[in-house]
């Protein structure tokens, strides 16, 4: 290890002279208060530091020292529940050490490293390993937490233990004397190595009517999520951190308000998972670096979520990611590089955005991993993006554009009259639709696909129709075109808008959304045929039951929903039989 | 102690760019402290560091750079950043941007010293705000409420009544049930004089006048001591709200010449601009700012921020509305279309939002049913706007019954929820003309409000 000295200080870049022989992205220990650093630009003599706590008081002349590691994650037993900053310090030990403000120098580690887990051994010794291979179960939480043999590790089992044991204890050596823990140290921007990816062909069940049958994004896909302020990106990623039906569920808070993740703190412990019964939070890790926290660490934060997702996703798990906002981690890059003096591209961002951006979508998927039992994981990352005044075409949105298999576009417009997602149903899109097609069918209905071709149809020629109406009013349309304006009003307002907050709304089966989306279409077929044969729209309009598809949402379950069908058949029977 | 023997005063200022020089060979310098600057004709300024290499430091000076000159000028660093002198005595009193008195008063003698560009809160010390305060204002409380510890900014544009807003704001904000201690922190950033006297009549007239601390750095004040107000302030308001429990609204105006003070800065650096010459960091420099809101876990002060901003153009994708919105909790928005028809105030719900709502209302609260009469009023509202683009179209005639019926509602709105003068109205009160708005449409247009509650709050089910 090699003792430098601070040369240069700008904001939290720091140059540092004297740490010949030091590696890029390693750890170092700047100034008297041995503030946390990482060096990422080698040049000569010189070290460039980003600095992940804040440099006030520094000097030029105060000591640097290197570590000989890089930037890692703590991965093991007792990351479910856990918050932290972007550089993995536990925010609840900050709390007790340092106080109400976060203060420097202090760095506890990732991990609880005095507390005992049940290690329960899955080989024997003499049995064979490598590198992915089980050793051992722990539970942590609901979640059977799996051991495996770290990557590039392999040999025959020497000695295995059984019992309670701390994170850091070995619990199986290894013939050539290497010794496993239960925790491992992973180098965060390094993508941990899986055997091989597969195509995404399962649903990632949201229970939002929007994204699961509109646009829907499949388990180890990507998703993006723009929006101007106020759109609600940020309900969208919580909501999604809530309902998605992963076993585990990454949140990082990067770079936005400090009161959202108090709000996730107050509400996950609440909140029950639908599907285990269980505390929300006992799957969910958070990872919080605000926007008023250091900036190094805010580039950083999403490198800890990702390397956390992958380790589970390494157990054989599916796992979802919410980063709200990649925007400000892309801002962060964008502060460093200005420090740094790096010719600016687009925007003033540095020419290796797109490259980052891509690399860190990539990430996702649905793999193959490694070791023995080929156990399948899957991670899907679901990125918020906030574009300046709401541009689209600026570099963060267009970059990742390129990389993002489903498209949720909020709309301005839309959350100004609180239509709820704002998510505008003609500019977005899913990539995933055909290869999940064959999973709709089995596991939803045959005709999934058909309603929803219907539906986006309509309201497609819904803003056709508007067009006119907006030129000649809406008595020059003929009634069969009034019918579709109704219908796709009762798409948007009664199968598309969906309040987070409603007690029963905020989650819908995708089972109450099939039949929601089959009664107003019958409607829509009803009535047509009800038109036919010279019944009014206006008496159609009228009907009982489109006052009830108005409150069908507020409905339990699918069965009562289904319920509607008959009554649109009475309805409309009924009112033929006036007629005659 | 050898310390204070070496003289770590410079006559070596090299080189003076807009508002920063440049001092060689200095000497153990740290990064952000603050610097005195004596001028030849015995004047005092102050500075900060903002970039050290081996040979140089660079140094912004807050009141500008006029008359400083590279032979006779001399800079002394002091070893310690901005600070703040608090004690109780503070209240009543007022101070430049630089946190030093300007009311002729004597200097605070401190119980405590602090560094004013303060700490982040860790996350986990964040207690949830929740408080409702009613403002009186039917378009805040009814539709956007403000609860305590939050920040929610008004977005107004020139010549609109943004100061009269936040005044009436400050005069009549009260949380229902409760006579706590408050207090005001007012921070003038390049305003008029007459601007910033209109506050303080407004604070005298309700008699708080003893209860608020100004930081005034009006038009004709150094620019750049704009960077350092606001941070002043609400240093000033941590002391209150945490060390004497006080509830703190903090006003903020104009951040729009903060913002500029910033790009001066940095393009006196000569950094690579952002959008409109705004400097790539500006969100996070804001956020230091804004996110300085808030309560904290077991202690009884709160902070809540009304920073008021001008529109250029009244351009909201503006960066400096923009950031601002990404990082504050809502925001109240001024039109000038309302104002020329004579909203009082003139405020444009549609853009407004307050995400901190739903934690401030319901029953306990406010009422049960708030969330819903907002959702309708918002929606029934905005479609009654759509239309009356069409009607400048299609005439009146050619719109349907129901239709005429959105037009008339969103015409009333404006006139009897939005626009109430010097009215103080009472939540309650604030529901109630929004029932009444609602009770023009077909009740089955209602799709917002839950069953039972047009049962319990429609006035066509009163009057039975
Ligand atoms: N699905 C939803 N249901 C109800 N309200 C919503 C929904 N999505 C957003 N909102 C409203 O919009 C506001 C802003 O949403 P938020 O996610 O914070 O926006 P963003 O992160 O895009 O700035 C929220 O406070 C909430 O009032
Ligand atoms: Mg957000």
């Amino acid at each position: 290890m090699t003792t430098g000295s601070i040369s240069r200080i700008s904001g939290p870049v720091v140059t540092a002279e004297g740490l010949r022989g030091s590696m890029m992205y390693e750890v170092v220990r700047v100034g008297t208060d041995a503030l946390f650093g990482e060096i990422i630009r080698l040049d000569k003599n010189e070290a460039v530091i980003q600095v992940y706590e804040d440099t006030s008081g520094l000097k030029v002349g105060e000591k640097v020292e290197s570590t000989g590691t890089q930037f890692s994650v703590a991965l093991g037993p007792g990351l479910l529940s856990s918050i932290y900053d972007g550089i993995q310090r536990p925010l609840p030990v900050l709390y007790e050490m340092s106080g109400d403000f976060i203060s420097r120098g202090v760095f506890p580690p990732g991990l609880d490293l005095s507390r005992k887990w049940r290690f329960t051994p899955v080989v024997s010794v003499g049995d064979e390993v490598r590198e992915g291979d089980l050793i051992g179960i722990v539970p942590e939480f609901h979640i059977e937490h799996r051991i495996m043999v770290p990557p590039s590790v392999s040999g025959k089992v020497r000695e295995i233990l059984e019992g309670d044991y701390t994170v850091s204890d070995p619990v199986c050596i290894l013939d050539d004397g290497t010794k496993i823990a239960m925790m491992q140290l992973w180098p965060a921007r390094k993508p941990r190595p899986y055997r091989k990816k597969m195509d995404p062909d399962t649903l990632l069940i949201t229970g939002q009517r929007i994204f699961d049958t509109m646009f829907p994004v499949a388990k180890g896909g990507t998703a993006m999520i723009p929006g101007g302020f106020g759109t609600g990106k940020t309900v969208a990623e919580q909501t999604l951190a809530k309902w998605s039906d992963t076993r585990i569920v990454v949140y990082i808070g990067c770079g936005e308000r400090g009161n959202e993740m108090t709000d996730v703190l107050y509400e996950f412990p609440e909140l029950i998972d639908p599907r285990t019964g269980l505390p929300l939070i006992e799957r969910t890790v958070l990872i919080a670096n605000t926007s008023n926290m250091p900036v190094a660490a805010r580039e950083a934060s999403i490198y800890t979520g990702i390397t956390i997702a992958e380790y589970y996703r390494d157990m054989g798990y599916d796992v979802a990611l919410m980063a709200d906002s990649t925007s400000r981690w892309g801002e962060a890059l964008r502060e460093i590089s200005g420090r740094l003096e790096e010719m600016p591209g687009e925007e003033g961002y540095p020419a290796y955005l797109a490259t980052r951006l891509a690399a860190f979508y990539e990430r996702a998927g649905r793999v193959v991993c490694k070791g023995m039992d080929e156990r399948i994981g899957s991670i899907t990352i679901i990125g918020a993006v906030s574009p300046p005044g709401g541009d689209f075409s600026e570099p963060i949105t267009q970059n990742t554009l390129r990389v993002a298999g489903t498209f949720w576009a909020l709309d301005t417009a839309l959350a100004y009259r609180r239509h709820f997602p704002s998510v505008n149903w003609i500019k977005s899109y899913s990539l995933y639709l055909e290869s999940l097609e064959d999973w709709y069918e089995k596991e939803v209905a045959e005709d999934w696909k058909d309603l929803r071709e219907e539906a986006i149809y309509l309201l497609q020629k819904e803003v056709e129709l508007q067009e006119i109406v907006q030129l000649v009013g809406p008595d020059a349309l003929p009634d069969s075109e009034k019918l579709i304006l109704e219908v796709s009003r009762i798409i948007r307002e009664d199968f598309l808008q969906q309040s987070a907050f409603h007690e029963i709304d905020s989650f819908c089966s995708l089972d109450k959304q099939y039949w929601m989306m089959k009664v107003i279409l019958t409607f829509h077929e009803k009535a047509k045929k009800a038109m036919n044969r010279g019944i009014g729209i206006d008496s159609i309009m009228q009907l009982p039951v489109k006052k009830a598809i108005g409150r069908m949402k507020e409905l339990s379950d699918a069965e009562m929903v289904r319920e509607h069908i008959d009554r649109i058949t009475i309805d409309i029977d009924s009112l033929m039989e006036e007629d005659r | 102690m050898t310390d204070l023997l070496v003289s770590r005063e410079y006559r070596t200022i090299t080189n003076v760019a807009g508002p920063l020089i440049f001092i060689s060979n200095a000497k153990d310098v740290s990064y952000d402290e603050i610097v005195r600057i004596r001028l030849p004709d015995g004047e005092e300024r102050t500075g900060r560091v903002l970039e050290i290499s081996k040979d140089v430091a660079v140094v912004q000076v807050f009141e500008g750079t006029t008359g400083i000159d590279n032979r006779l000028t001399s800079a002394e660093f002091t070893g310690k950043p901005l600070t703040m002198k608090l004690s109780p005595d503070i209240l009543g009193r007022t101070f430049n941007g630089i946190g030093k008195p300007r009311d002729g008063g004597p200097d605070i003698i401190e119980e405590m010293e602090v560094d004013v560009n303060g700490m982040p809160i860790n996350p986990v010390a964040r207690d949830k705000p929740e408080d409702f305060i009613q403002t009186g204002m039917s378009a805040i409380d009814g539709l956007n409420t403000l609860v305590r510890g939050q920040k929610l900014p008004i977005f107004s544009g020139a010549g609109l009544p943004a100061n009269k807003l936040a005044a009436q704001i400050g005069r009549q904000a009260k949380v229902l049930g409760e006579g706590e201690q408050f207090s005001v922190v007012f921070a003038a950033m390049g305003i008029t004089f007459r601007e910033a006297s209109f506050f303080t009549r407004s604070f005298e007239r309700s008699g708080a006048l003893g209860r608020v601390v100004f930081f005034m750095n009006l038009t004709n004040d150094p620019t750049i001591e704009r960077l350092t107000t606001p941070r002043c302030a609400l240093t000033v308001a941590e002391y209150l709200a945490y060390t004497l429990n006080h509830h703190v609204l903090v006003i903020l105006t104009d951040m729009i010449n903060y913002c500029e003070a910033l790009r001066e800065i940095s393009t006196a650096r000569e950094e690579v601009p952002g959008r409109r010459g705004y400097p790539g960091y500006m969100y996070t420099d804001l956020s230091t700012i804004y996110e300085r809101a808030g309560k904290i876990k077991g202690k009884k002060g709160s902070i809540t921020q009304i920073p008021i901003l001008t529109m250029p153009d009244d351009d909201i994708t503006h960066p400096v509305p923009d950031l601002t919105g990404y990082i504050t909790e809502g925001q109240i928005v001024l039109s000038r279309d309302l104002f020329r028809r004579g909203g009082d105030p003139p405020i444009d719900v549609l853009p407004c939002l307050s995400r901190l709502m739903n934690s401030g209302i319901g029953e306990g609260k406010t009422r049960e049913d708030h969330r819903n009469v907002a959702d309708q009023l918002y929606a029934s509202y905005a479609y009654g706007r759509d239309l009356r683009r069409l009607v400048a179209i299609v005439g009146e005639e050619a719109l349907t019954e129901l239709d005429r019926k959105y037009l008339k509602l969103a015409d009333e709105f404006e006139k009897t929820f939005i626009s109430q003068g010097d009215e103080n109205r009472a939540i309650a009160r604030t529901l109630e003309i929004g029932w009444n708005l609602l009770a023009m449409l077909p009740e089955e247009e209602l799709k917002r409000i839950n069953e039972s509650y047009i049962e319990k709050y429609h006035p066509g089910y009163q009057e039975e």
